[in-house]
């Protein structure tokens, strides 16, 4: 447990000094930004907007640190020749890909918790008060930290195998299509024959990610059934275990000369 | 077992258990959200701002949008619902975000017009959805005839139904008959053998399954309503010869009216009421047909066609 916390707390150490947390200051500056310009310019959705808005780029924001510090995870660690003085110490191969793991979700998790912090600040000096309701836009910046788990798992999965750029591509595409889950499962329930056999094994296999989006729904102030907060941690963390099991068995037999 | 051996196996057998936990859990998950993307996708009910929001990438956006649509009346239509309140945006949104989806317009126009729990019962909101498609696709000839068809079968508008079959004839490539149902409609509105002529032609000239299976049950209608009416002409002939109703189809039969006891198309003996009134056993499974109902059904749609 003490190795995995080590590779963990390394990745997390690395992240901040490659200059990860930067992306703060351009997230603070469009939530200024927006607080400002929608007060002057839009009437009775200023408030809506910024909720779509600050959401959104959070949301972006750690996909794509997810997904860009994901994919160099291990590759990264090669190319350096770090990862051999790693493992040529105590610390086995399934703890490196699970303390990598836990690093940058430890990562995404702080870096959430500032934009949080900011994202509140702005609503906050836009309406000049909180109401009932945002208390379900905590909810949704959950749902995103969840969005952020599956996806560094996907990331780093990717990064076990592929080189960085095939990765890139492939977990970007993998949360495109993850978002687009509920029409995949739809489709494979109207077709028919092969089609519907095919459609619905890969509709299972791809990530679910349009559930865990709940911003326009908390932007109208509507509120999150406890049953979706349950299923929705249940299945991320399921989905995450998938990936970085298979993360661990392919890097298990890799390799690394 | 090696250490290696150890890790594969356990990280196997979770990889296996996670993946069967996590699919039972999306299986929740879309119960519990049931119809919520087609609510979620109206969030932004205005075609225009989606427009910009595509970056350019329209047709995409209207693709997804009309599979919403799609999968929103599949999923009320297979409970039987008798509202469709998000059907229209949806089809708007489709058809805005991409003017030239033809397929949006034929289809969503069905889906809008027909009764509930067949369609939304909407038939003006049809009408304004396919005569846009004709502004934004006039060689689309197909979009005339379903124009015709609405205004025929569910507005009962003869002579707007002829002329949008005599638009849609002048179109290049359009198939022959439809002059001939431009004259049809407006001289024999209403009549059944008009009603047939139009279902058979849509039924034998589409390449679309659906459409198929819907003119078919039409058809299979237009034949219950057909044979409800010629079959209480021959109860009311018996009853004028004998000053009675007959009790049931063996003594039409034994009376020389009828070869044998008549079945509905789905195979099913019609019932004869003590009243000579003629009825199906099972309404729900000859949707459309406006004759033959048990009192207190109501019909599943318009009718399609009366005899002369």
């Amino acid at each position: 447990m003490n190795r995995i916390a080590a590779v963990a707390s390394n990745t997390f150490r690395e992240a901040v000094r490659d200059r990860v947390l930067y992306n703060l200051i351009f997230f603070a500056l469009l939530l200024v930004g927006a607080a400002v310009l929608f007060g002057q310019i839009s009437i009775g959705i200023e408030r809506i907007v910024l909720i779509n808005l600050g959401l959104s780029a959070i949301s972006v924001f750690g996909v794509v640190i997810a997904i860009f510090i994901g994919i160099g995870l291990v590759s990264k660690e090669m190319e350096k020749k770090t990862l051999y003085t790693i493992l040529s110490r105590p610390v086995r191969r399934w703890e490196f890909i699970v303390g990598k793991f836990g690093g940058l979700a430890w990562t995404l998790v702080v870096n959430t918790f500032f934009m949080a912090v900011g994202f509140f600040i702005a609503l906050f000096f836009l309406a000049h008060h909180f109401e009932r309701a945002d208390g379900w836009l905590v909810v949704a910046i959950y749902f995103i930290v969840l969005e952020f788990v599956v996806v560094t798992a996907l990331a780093l999965l990717f990064s076990t195998f592929s080189s960085p750029v095939l990765s890139a591509v492939m977990a970007l595409a993998l949360f495109v299509i993850g978002t687009f889950a509920e029409d995949l499962r739809a489709f494979a329930a109207m077709s028919q024959g092969v089609t519907r056999v095919l459609a619905t094994v890969a509709a299972y296999i791809m990530p679910n990610l349009a559930s865990l989006n709940v911003i326009s729904s908390v932007a109208h102030g509507q509120p999150i059934a406890a049953s979706l907060i349950l299923y929705n941690t249940v299945y991320s963390l399921l989905y995450a275990a998938v990936a970085i099991c298979g993360a661990v068995l392919v890097f298990e037999y890799r390799n690394l000369k | 077992m090696t250490a290696r051996g150890n890790t594969t196996l356990v990280a196997a057998m979770l990889l296996v258990a996670s993946l069967a936990g996590a699919s039972l859990t999306v299986r929740r998950l879309d119960r519990l959200r049931a119809g919520a993307t087609a609510e979620e996708a109206l969030y932004i009910p205005s075609p225009k701002i989606l427009q910009r929001m595509s970056v350019g990438y329209t047709g995409l956006l209207a693709d997804i949008y009309w599979t919403r649509a799609v999968q929103y009346f599949g999923a009320h239509h297979h409970v039987r619902s008798r509202q469709y309140k998000l059907l229209q945006p949806l089809l708007d949104i489709a058809t805005s975000l991409d003017p030239h989806l033809t397929v949006a317009y034929e289809f969503g126009a069905t889906f809008l017009a027909q009764k509930p729990p067949e369609g939304a019962g909407d038939p003006d909101a049809a009408v304004r959805l396919v005569e846009r498609g004709v502004r934004e696709n006039p060689s689309a000839w197909r979009l005339y005839y379903n124009l015709g068809f609405i205004h025929y079968f569910e507005r009962k508008d003869y002579a707007a139904a002829s002329d949008a079959f005599e638009r849609g004839s002048r179109v290049p490539g359009a198939f022959p008959w439809m002059k001939v149902m431009a004259a049809d409609t407006s001289q024999h509105a209403g009549a059944l053998q008009t009603a047939r002529f139009l279902w058979s032609n849509l039924y034998e000239t589409t390449e679309s399954e659906d459409i198929r299976v819907n003119a078919a049950k039409h058809l299979r209608a237009l034949r219950v309503d057909e044979e409800v009416s010629a079959l209480e002409k021959l109860t009311s002939a018996f009853h004028e010869r004998t000053g009675r109703w007959p009790p049931g189809w063996a003594e039409l039969v034994a009376a020389g009216y009828l070869r044998g006891v008549p079945l509905d198309p789905s195979r099913r003996p019609y019932q004869l009421a003590p009243d000579g009134r003629v009825l199906v056993q099972v309404p729900e499974d000859l949707p459309f047909i406006t004759k033959g109902l048990p009192p207190d059904t109501e019909p599943s749609n318009q009718p399609r066609g009366e005899s002369k």
